[in-house]
């Protein structure tokens, strides 16, 4: 029966490790319907960016991502930029499905198209992208067709910082520090320990590269091929790519299986 | 205007290049009882005429709050005004639950004109019955517009539309200038001035007055009456020792009232001529 033969696909194709059985049994009796109706929904994500980092500091927002994209767990594509300028006053970064985060940029781009057409002094700031995201997040999961992406926003308007985070079904807040995924977990501990109000660019960067030390050497899908974006009063600026430096020099790596439970 | 072949139908042309009906239905606009609207940089006014139909009966609502940052004062058929006081509602409320940032009101007012100009184009449609004065803020400040039944808008420092305008014109012209830089107190005064002169004689009571603010910092509400009264007392109790002002006033109002604009004597001398519809 068609049901049985999608919930099998979706078990063992590509062992993608944030993997969902989303299958949702539709009762009309028609198979052939199912499979059809079910495909058109995203079920799993194909290829994912891993996490984004981002902190607000004394002049604005700092972002952090790294440019892998995953193929289940093929780290297949390494120039991948998951931070891209919205208008003059906002960055968007995202995780997960890389398609999605394409498509959500080119509603963006429509977006902003509009609102430079008005021609009339007011634009759109980052606040009001951020709950834009959010209402097109929300309603995508109610139609339990959503768009596999965590979102960061980010941006300055009227001297104003602002930073905020959509997830896939539709939750949304703002907050002083943001991260997605694995950051959630390694990142934000460090941040809330270390995170203050007016640190300056290069205490941030170092903050944010701290991050991303510890999620490369942690995270399996991290890449070590980083940009960091910022986001100030006067516009957006992403920084070329570049590499961590990184030590795998400690004992513990070089014998990690020494002292532990049950060895010998 | 006299009738003519070509004032039918919205969708015809005259020779000279007119549509009849939409100028008719910018004749409605002024047969309506007066509003008023003026702004400084930082907040508008808007206030206008109670005009009860009988002394049994209550005045008709003319300004609406759209949003905490929007207003309109309406002149004309007030059920029009009704309508699309709904319709800029719901355009602000929309935009805030999708952005949760209020509507910057110079592109309300263009919705609103772009609703009123497919009703003169379609056949099977009439012109809005009324004009719009919307007062509200986006990111460059205050802003005062005027929305016609043609379908234009325009955006002004002070303006007056409704019956016996022209006084109040008259009085916003003199003193428009200032209005930029004028404090939330002198542009409530000057509003309140500025309805005494379409009164044309008649005692100006805050009973026969609705006055509403809104500024940066201050969302749209109405004055009550004790306020708009006292300021009232500011210049009507002692008109003889408020020289600077009273007398001026006073001068002002007596020429005003000598020649009345064509508007203003049509639909003074025979209120009983205001179609029913229009309060």
């Amino acid at each position: 029966r068609e049901e049985t033969s999608d919930r099998e696909r979706g078990r063992g194709a590509i062992g993608v490790s944030e993997k969902m059985t989303f299958t949702i049994p539709i009762e009309n009796g028609n198979g052939v319907k199912n499979a059809e109706a079910d495909s058109q929904r995203t079920l799993y994500p194909y290829v994912t960016g891993t996490s984004v980092v981002a902190i607000k500091y004394k002049d604005g927002i700092l972002m952090a991502s790294d440019m892998g994209g995953s193929y289940g767990s093929t780290l297949r594509y390494k120039n991948i930029e998951r931070m891209k300028a919205i208008g003059k006053h906002s960055l968007l970064g995202a995780s997960g499905e890389i398609s999605d985060f394409q498509e959500i940029l080119r509603y963006l781009d429509e977006l902003m198209l509009n609102d430079n057409m008005w021609d009339d002094g007011n634009s759109l700031g980052p606040k009001e992208v951020h709950n834009y995201l959010t209402r097109v997040m929300y309603n995508r999961r109610n139609k339990f067709n959503p768009l596999w992406n965590t979102l960061v926003l980010g941006g300055v308007k009227n001297g104003e910082k602002y930073l905020g985070m959509v997830s896939m079904i539709g939750v949304s807040f703002e907050d002083n520090h943001v991260a997605t995924g694995f950051g959630n977990h390694l990142a934000r501990p460090i941040l809330r320990d270390e995170w203050r109000e007016d640190l300056s660019f290069e205490e941030g960067v170092k903050l944010l590269e701290k991050c991303m030390r510890v999620l490369l050497y942690r995270d399996r899908s991290a890449i070590n091929k980083l940009q960091i974006a910022k986001m100030t009063e006067e516009g957006v600026t992403v920084s070329e790519p570049y590499s961590l430096k990184t030590f795998w020099d400690f004992k513990a790596f070089t014998n990690p299986t020494v002292g532990a439970e049950g060895s010998w | 205007m006299f009738r003519n072949q070509y004032d039918t139908d919205v969708t015809t042309w005259s020779p000279t290049g007119r549509l009849f009906q939409v100028e008719y239905a910018m004749e409605a606009v002024k047969q309506g009882s007066a509003a008023i609207g003026l702004r400084s940089r930082s907040h508008v006014v808007l206030a206008c005429v109670n005009k009860a139909q009988s002394e049994l009966s209550s005045h008709q609502r003319k300004i609406f709050k759209v949003d905490d940052h929007i207003g309109v004062a309406i002149a004309g058929l007030t059920a029009d005004g009704r309508v699309l006081s709904r319709y800029m509602r719901s355009e602000s409320i929309n935009h805030s639950f999708t952005y949760e940032s209020p509507l910057p009101v110079g592109r309300l007012v263009v919705h609103l004109a772009d609703k009123a100009q497919v009703c003169t184009q379609r056949s099977w449609k009439r012109p809005y019955g009324v004009g719009l004065l919307v007062g509200g803020l986006d990111e460059s400040g205050a802003h005062l517009y005027y929305n016609c039944p043609s379908g234009n808008y325009f955006e002004y420092q002070a303006f007056a539309i409704g019956s016996r305008s022209q006084a109040a014109k008259t009085y916003l012209e003199r003193r428009f200038e200032s209005f930029g830089d004028s404090s939330r107190e002198d542009l409530i005064k000057d509003a309140i001035l500025a309805v005494r002169e379409t009164l044309q004689g008649e005692t100006l009571k805050s009973s026969l007055c609705t006055v509403s603010i809104l500024g940066v910092d201050e969302p749209f509400h109405f004055l009550d009456q004790e306020a708009i009264q006292k300021v009232i007392d500011t210049f009507e109790k002692v008109p003889e020792e408020d020289e600077g002002e009273g007398e001026a006033d006073e001068g002002e109002a007596e020429a005003a009232a000598a020649a009345p604009a064509e508007q203003g004597g049509g639909a003074g001398a025979g209120d009983q001529d205001v179609a029913p519809m229009e309060m």
